[in-house]
């Protein structure tokens, strides 16, 4: 088909043969995509709930909507993201010898790349941003972040990003070079297509929203601490998310920086990354991991701050080692800026260069032991409470610790020249990942989901979720550490050796496990919101809480506290309670309030159209979008009336109402 | 806030609320916040610096630093820029006298300065393009311009919101939140010109020196 | 809103301020690039002097430009800005004597490139 200059102009390389015509996964796919997504909007207009999502949701700039926001959004990606664990476990149990499996080497190569970028950058960072998000304003005493419109804007850029990356799945293709796109293989050269296009583009605007979320939560917790509030008072989940938004201001920025690189290569020709005229491929490796590294932090950090958190809480006792976590903290934080290199022993540095980093990296691994006895010795001698969130975390200690260990051993250069990119690689890396990242977020879900919907979650679905999840991932990953000390590569669609397959039909029941852990999540979600009268907390406190968030009512108010809480020792609400805190009831003061925004949203979308117009090369879509982003923010900034005094009449019957609640339950 | 407990475990309520808030100003974080930004932006040139660096060598049998820098044009962009950081201090100076009519001045020639900058700048990269000494040409003009034009990018970005903050003092004076602005952008400023020396020095000069 | 004094700029930050710094920005820009036009030092020890000037004139604009001091923000400036350093250190060095090893091992011969 000839393509007048005029299309070409507004549809660059975009044509219907963009289109999946001819894969019947993906017709299906979007067809069941369609009707999910066609019933979804009836419904929603049906029940005339647009203009409720708007006003109460899309355009809130309180904290406590944005992190709901983010959670929902890491939800469904995870979805997606495991979608694509299933299609590659049955792929590699299937793929031996003559039978080629049911997934062609095109295919396949995109499903592992969107496998990670899904997991890492739209499930674990929004879980990890929405759940600090959520609790870091109420544990400090505060009533917002320091900046709510950003806060609205940067969870619209990640969800802007997340929508780029489902696009490329029914709109041309996704990148087929793994989650991080070395070069050459994704330079122009050899990867002239959308695909990597889709990867940049996705990944810099959703980059953009996390790094203006840790500007955010960083000068929250640095500035708007209530008084009295030291930092050696913060919970530990504050310390945690303010070293974490460090990791995430000092390392998002190397981020972008490589992927304008990339992009400068693949779209103006420069010579960074290429083969020839003086690139150097091996720096976008150095460059990326940069990084890499810390982001692994960024995502294990916050969770080790929920662990202690409920480890507290269900042990009934202080924190063991207060200090000592801080300090511990505080130094993975320093450290993990300075063992990137051991994700790439075999490129070739070197023994000096390679020992330096495996010494540190195995340096890296004391402080995070630290922890664990510290969570230990919490609860030594503490009356120990096996509710939801405190099974996810003992599964957490006993598997994150072997997970570690398995690191520590991939430390040893040596070593890891056998298993670099082996199986035992993935298996690590999802064994710290999973039993860290993602049964932190099950165990934070858990214990604050009563606080941000006023009902508990159903015990007996949680309970069906966490053994099928827990005993699914060990079924699902033991087996890939057998495979890898055999010497079998990652990413392989492929296998000769008929005496493998067994261990990936293991693996890939392990996924169906996880699968039904999965599906008993959601039905938990579904079965507590039709028990929710039940499973009502009245009080605000259902576990005994220790610290600020617990001292509001379930759910708070959108003014998080009528009075700014004065703290006198750490583990604050512990201490309230313990000396009979009353609270008031009267003399209310109007508050200023933030203002809803439409500006976090239009300015995520035409990042989302400028997106995916330099994707298709569509140049004339592409520069209007931008100079309308840039006229639309500018615009933004001449509105000057962004807040709004909430009378004291209104804050008063929001507190009579918990007054009410609380006398009736007794 | 100063509380103490007035008997034996019973608390006086007032220990654990602040009754009368002093309202802190809103956008009290603003300043903070926004370094914190600049921190990051800093970040964001070490690694076009740290590419520089690894790359900068890399002339691919093309022309070198050498051939084509241009010092005494370089000292009057560096100049100008240094001027306009002091100009824009004594918009700021101005402002604190709450004196409109200087602020607007001593903005509006900061501007000028800026744009002087990047039409300097411009006219380098020009010609060295027309020489022939292109983007595309090598890895070490491919990281020369990168790094020199994202200075130039972020001088442009500041140049746009100036003139925009004119504007809004044009229009609502000089408020508390057009002070915070103003400071914000001080803040941007300077910083670019801090940048600057890394350049200068790193590039330029050190380029010279090969 | 009435008029009020801008108090964001810091009290100390004055006229004075500006001049020394610009007096002293002048003359760590102007040493430096006359060093390198008459080449009076030799290469070697022009390079050092030229990157010690560039360290003290970017601390010169941090303090009388930027008027960052001590209690600025009760220290949390400093603060970020010392973490930020620490950073930025570790990127640049990192990254050059990673990939100066890189090089040296794994580039062909013929192309090792010379770091500046």
């Amino acid at each position: 088909m000839e393509h007048s200059s005029l299309a070409t102009l507004i549809f660059g390389r975009l044509s219907l043969d963009s289109l999946p015509l001819h894969e019947p996964i993906l017709i299906g796919t979007f067809t069941g995509v369609a009707v999910v997504g066609v019933a979804l909007l009836a419904a929603l207009t049906r029940y005339q709930l647009w203009g409720y999502l708007w006003r109460e949701w899309f355009t809130s700039t309180d904290h406590k909507r944005i992190g709901v926001m983010y959670m929902v959004l890491g939800v469904v990606m995870l979805l997606r993201g495991f979608s694509d664990a299933i299609m590659m476990r049955l792929q590699q149990a299937m793929s031996f010898g003559a039978s080629e499996g049911y997934l062609p080497a095109h295919h396949y190569d995109q499903i592992f790349t969107a496998h990670g970028v899904i997991m890492i950058f739209f499930v674990a960072m929004p879980f990890v941003t929405g759940l600090m998000n959520y609790i870091v304003p109420l544990q400090i005493g505060s009533r917002d972040v320091a900046f709510p419109f950003l806060n609205n804007f940067s969870f619209w850029m990640t969800a802007a990003g997340a929508m780029l990356v489902m696009c490329s799945l029914f709109v041309g293709e996704f990148a087929r070079t793994g989650w991080l796109a070395f070069t050459p293989l994704s330079g122009i050269q050899y990867s002239p297509d959308v695909g990597v296009d889709y990867w940049i583009w996705s990944l810099q605007i959703a980059g953009v929203g996390t790094l203006l979320s840790g500007v955010n939560l960083l000068a929250t917790i640095i500035k708007m601490r209530a008084p009295g509030m030291t930092l050696m008072k913060m919970p530990v989940f504050t310390w945690t998310s303010l070293c974490t938004n460090v990791l995430i201001v000092a390392s998002f920025p190397v981020l972008t920086a490589v992927l304008v690189l990339l992009s400068l290569d693949r779209y103006a020709g420069t010579n960074f990354f290429t083969n020839d005229l003086g690139g150097n491929p091996m720096m976008y490796v150095n460059l990326i991991w940069i990084w890499g590294h810390p982001e692994v932090y960024i995502l294990v950090l916050p969770v080790f701050g929920i662990y202690s958190e409920v480890t507290a809480t269900f042990s009934g006792k202080n924190l063991f080692g207060y200090s000592s976590m801080v300090y511990a903290t505080v130094v993975i934080t320093v450290l993990s800026y300075l063992v990137w290199l051991h994700h790439f022993f075999t490129m070739g540095s070197g023994a000096s260069v390679n020992a330096f980093f495996g010494i540190t990296t195995m340096i890296i691994s004391i402080p995070t032991g630290a922890k664990l006895f510290n969570w230990l010795f919490t609860m030594y001698r503490g009356r120990i409470r096996f509710e939801l969130p405190m099974m996810w975390t003992i599964a957490f200690m006993l598997t994150f610790v072997t997970g570690g260990m398995t690191g520590v051993l991939l430390a040893v250069p040596p070593a890891d020249f056998i298993l670099h990119n082996s199986l035992f690689l993935v298996a690590h890396f999802h064994h710290v990942i999973i039993s860290g990242v993602l049964f932190g977020a099950f165990a934070g879900i858990n214990y604050w989901f009563p606080k941000a919907f006023g009902f508990r979650l159903d015990e007996f679905w949680g309970k069906v979720s966490f053994w099928f999840w827990v005993v699914g991932f060990y079924v699902a990953f033991m087996p890939l550490y057998v495979l890898g000390l055999m010497g079998v590569t990652r990413r392989l669609r492929h296998f000769d050796d008929p005496s493998l397959q067994i261990w990936f039909i293991i693996a890939a029941f392990g996924v169906a496990l996880i699968a039904v852990g999965i599906a008993a999540f959601l039905v938990q979600i579904y079965v507590s919101i039709r028990k929710r009268h039940e499973l009502r907390d009245a009080t605000g406190d259902p576990w005994d809480g220790r610290t600020l968030e617990w001292s509001t009512s379930s759910p708070p108010p959108a003014y998080n506290f009528a009075f700014t809480p004065v703290v006198h020792d750490g583990d604050a609400w512990s201490d309230m309670k313990r000396r009979g805190y009353q609270r008031p009831t009267s003399g209310f003061k109007p508050i200023l309030m933030p203002r809803n925004t439409p500006a976090g949203l239009v300015l995520a979308a035409l990042s989302f159209v400028f997106g995916f117009a330099m994707v298709w090369y569509m140049w004339s879509v592409a520069a209007v979008s931008f100079a309308l982003l840039l006229g639309y923010a500018i615009y933004h900034t001449f509105n000057y009336n962004r807040e709004f005094r909430l009378p004291a009449a209104d804050i008063g019957r929001d507190e009579d109402e918990r007054t009410r609640l609380l006398a009736a339950r007794g | 806030m100063e509380h103490t407990l007035t008997a034996e475990g019973a608390a006086n309520p007032l220990e654990f609320y602040e009754a009368a808030e002093h309202e802190h100003a809103d956008g009290g974080g603003t300043l903070l916040g926004f370094w914190i930004y600049l921190m990051s932006d800093c970040l964001i040139f070490a690694v076009l610096f740290a590419t520089y660096g690894v790359l900068g060598g890399n002339l691919a049998g093309g022309p070198g630093p050498r051939d084509l820098f241009d010092l005494p044009l370089v000292a009057i962009n560096t100049s100008v820029l240094l001027l306009s950081s002091i100009t824009y201090g004594l918009a700021m100076l101005s402002a604190r006298q709450q004196h409109i009519g200087a602020t607007q001045l001593w903005l509006g020639v900061t501007a000028l300065f800026g744009v002087a900058f990047l039409s300097i700048e411009l006219y380098e990269f020009m010609r060295l393009i027309h020489e022939g000494a292109t983007p595309q040409s090598s890895a070490f003009l491919s990281s020369f311009f990168t790094l020199v034009g994202s200075h130039g990018l972020h001088v442009t970005f500041g140049v746009i919101w100036l003139l925009t903050l004119m504007v809004q003092v044009g229009q609502r004076g000089l408020t508390a939140a057009n002070e915070r602005r103003l400071m914000c952008l001080s803040l941007f400023w300077h910083f670019l010109d801090i940048i600057w020396i890394g350049v200068f020095t790193f590039v330029y000069l050190m380029g010279m020196l090969r | 809103m009435s008029a009020q004094h801008l108090t964001l700029t810091p009290p100390h930050a004055s006229q004075h301020d500006y001049a020394i710094g610009l007096v002293l920005s002048i003359v760590l820009t102007a040493v430096p690039f006359w060093l390198v036009m008459t080449d009076a030092m030799g290469k070697q020890a022009t390079g050092y002097v030229i990157m010690v000037f560039a360290a003290v004139q970017m601390i010169v604009h941090v303090v009388f430009f930027l008027h960052v001091r001590a209690k600025s923000e009760k220290g949390w400036t400093l603060v970020a800005m010392i973490f930020a350093m620490l950073f930025v250190c570790i990127t640049l060095s990192g990254s050059l004597w990673v990939m100066h090893h890189l090089d040296s091992n794994m580039m062909p011969a013929h192309e090792i490139s010379q770091l500046p």
